[in-house]
């Protein structure tokens, strides 16, 4: 036995996360939420109408989903509130809880608001909120992994938030160009088209970057055949976009594959980061090296 | 002020820091301390099954173990056999992961410079146990609890003027409980004796205020490298790069927003 393979009989060191698969689908939907009222505010100054409205729907359903995600995987969630009487900076989650209670309020608000076709003012006013909060809303859950001990997810903490910045670009260009009547999709095309290139991009830095060692995860079990799916309909999905994405059929289908791309990739870190957390070698290796 | 001094919340309630040395060069593996500490904090069967690890049945801290004996058998290929053991617990850390993250205030600094989760206030979003360099907190399943436990270092105890039931309990003294400052001074010294008497493996393990998490309030004499006891050989509290992740949360939000503005580049077809 090597001196740096040592274990105590082979178990973890640090803990598994407990979360469930509600929240890597909560990533996916926060991420699709911010973009998406942040694309439905640039067609609004810039009088696209149905792709504001188309956006700004889609932002509605994904932000409405959310706080059922989050608030079931609690493991006391008739005490969700607590979270709304504290702020902290050292945590990511006590910051995004407000980011995502503020989007969720604004996008609500504008999406009644255009749904009935009632206070065109109070519509700007909380789209514009929405929409300035977007970006935030669609990062702040890769500083919240990365805010942790679990090494694939701690090591990339310079990249997981910018992973996610371009699978919410992805996911909420092609919802729009699913949504959207093709004459008025061409901004949500090439977000799509921007996000699925950045999201494969991104990928494969972060990856680079963490080392053959602690990247291990995406390599095997779940979170490889995440990884490879996602990939697959990034790829695809962006591919398709680019060449059929001013046609009908092939908007949808570029869309929805560049959606379920965005989600695996989501699956992929979650699923890497509970592996991450099961090898105890992945912890005390890189900080073996380190005390060297 | 150093941060876990707590002088500047509890003002005149202060308290000194205390915690625990645990000496594992003369731990018996008697578990005394696992069952002592069941006994006064209630806490739950942790499961009954053998694990086949030497004389460990307990495996792990967790929700339901806040102490747990580590059986290490060694047969080295020259020299004697030797069984190592190690009472494990909570570190109490200067800069505490869990405490950090916490997004209710669940988890808090009491005036004795101990860890503690508030129960009362916990609502189980699992976050601190992903913040644990230690792997100390974990969900507690039975009955529907849902929340995250650990080690209270005895929090009602020490307010009575008791030291924790672990300490109490152990026969040799291999967990000593008291103020901080004066369990560093002894430890130095014992692991100081034991090299000279020829324990050449002897070494403290976080009691350098200088580490990645301050310095902890429970630190031990161990007899070999941490990984064999299942510790972490540099553990560094999440939050130490706390700038780095929000500075990369802010650009990545700002890359976002640029690739929208860019998009609308072309009009709308």
């Amino acid at each position: 036995m090597s001196e740096d393979r040592l274990s105590y009989y082979g178990r973890p060191i640090i803990k598994e996360p407990v979360w469930k698969p509600e929240i890597p689908l909560y990533f996916f939907a926060g991420g699709l939420a911010g973009a998406s009222a942040t694309l439905s505010l640039g067609a609004r100054m810039t009088r696209n109408e149905p792709l504001a409205r188309a956006s700004l729907f889609a932002a509605a359903a994904a932000v409405s989903v959310s706080p059922p995600l989050l608030i079931k995987d609690l493991g006391r969630p008739a005490r969700f509130y607590n979270m709304l009487r504290v702020f902290k900076v050292t945590s990511p989650m006590s910051v995004g809880t407000w980011i995502a209670s503020a989007e969720g309020t604004s996008t609500g608000v504008a999406a009644a608001c255009e749904l009935f076709g009632v206070m065109p003012r109070l519509k700007l006013f909380a789209q514009t909120i929405a929409g300035l909060l977007g970006p935030a809303m669609a990062t702040y859950t890769g500083a919240l992994v990365a805010q942790s001990v679990v090494p694939v997810w701690h090591e990339a903490r310079q990249d997981l938030p910018l992973t996610f910045a371009a699978g919410s670009a992805a996911s909420a260009g092609g919802a729009a160009a699913i949504l959207t009547p093709t004459a008025f999709a061409g901004p949500a095309r090439r977000l799509a088209i921007l996000g699925g290139l950045a999201e494969l991009v991104t990928v494969e830095v972060m990856k680079k970057r963490l080392g053959n060692l602690v990247a291990e995860p995406y390599e095997q079990g779940e979170a490889a055949k995440y990884t490879k799916l996602s990939t697959a309909a990034t790829l695809a999905g962006t591919a398709l976009m680019a060449r059929a994405g001013r046609r009908r059929v092939g908007a949808v289908a570029a869309g929805a594959l560049l959606l379920a791309g965005a989600l695996c990739e989501r699956f992929a870190v979650y699923h890497a980061g509970k592996q991450s957390a099961a090898d105890p070698h992945y912890t005390s290796i890189p900080q073996r090296e380190r005390v060297r | 002020m150093k941060q876990g001094d707590g002088a500047t919340t509890y003002g005149p309630e202060q308290q000194p820091r205390v915690g625990f040395f645990t000496d594992t060069s003369i731990c018996i593996g008697c578990k005394a301390c696992e069952v002592a500490c069941k006994e006064w904090n209630l806490v739950p069967e942790d499961g009954l099954s053998w694990t086949g690890h030497s004389y460990d049945n307990t495996g792990e801290l967790g929700a339901d173990t806040w102490r747990h004996v580590a059986f290490i058998e060694q047969q080295p290929t020259h020299g004697d056999f030797r069984w190592l053991m190690s009472s494990d617990v909570c570190k109490h850390c200067t800069h505490a992961g869990c405490l950090d993250v916490c997004p209710t205030g669940a988890v808090m600094r009491t005036e004795f410079g101990t860890v503690v989760i508030q129960d009362d206030v916990c609502n189980g979003c699992g976050y601190c146990v992903t913040a644990c360099p230690f792997g100390v907190i974990s969900k507690r399943e039975i009955g529907g609890d849902g929340g995250m436990h650990k080690c209270t270092l005895c929090y009602d105890r020490l307010q009575d003027g008791l030291e924790p039931a672990c300490a109490k309990a152990c026969p040799t003294d291999s967990i000593q409980f008291g103020p901080l400052d004066e369990l560093i001074d002894r430890a130095r010294e014992r692991c100081e004796h034991l090299v000279e008497s020829g324990v050449e493996d002897a070494r403290l393990y976080l009691a350098d205020e200088n580490d990645g998490i301050g310095g902890a309030g429970a630190f031990f004499l161990l007899l070999d490298e941490p990984e064999v006891y299942g510790l972490p050989p540099d553990p560094v509290v999440p939050t130490k790069n706390l700038d780095t992740i929000w500075g990369a949360a802010a650009a990545a939000a700002g890359a976002l927003a640029v690739g929208l503005i860019a998009a609308f580049i072309g009009g709308s077809d």
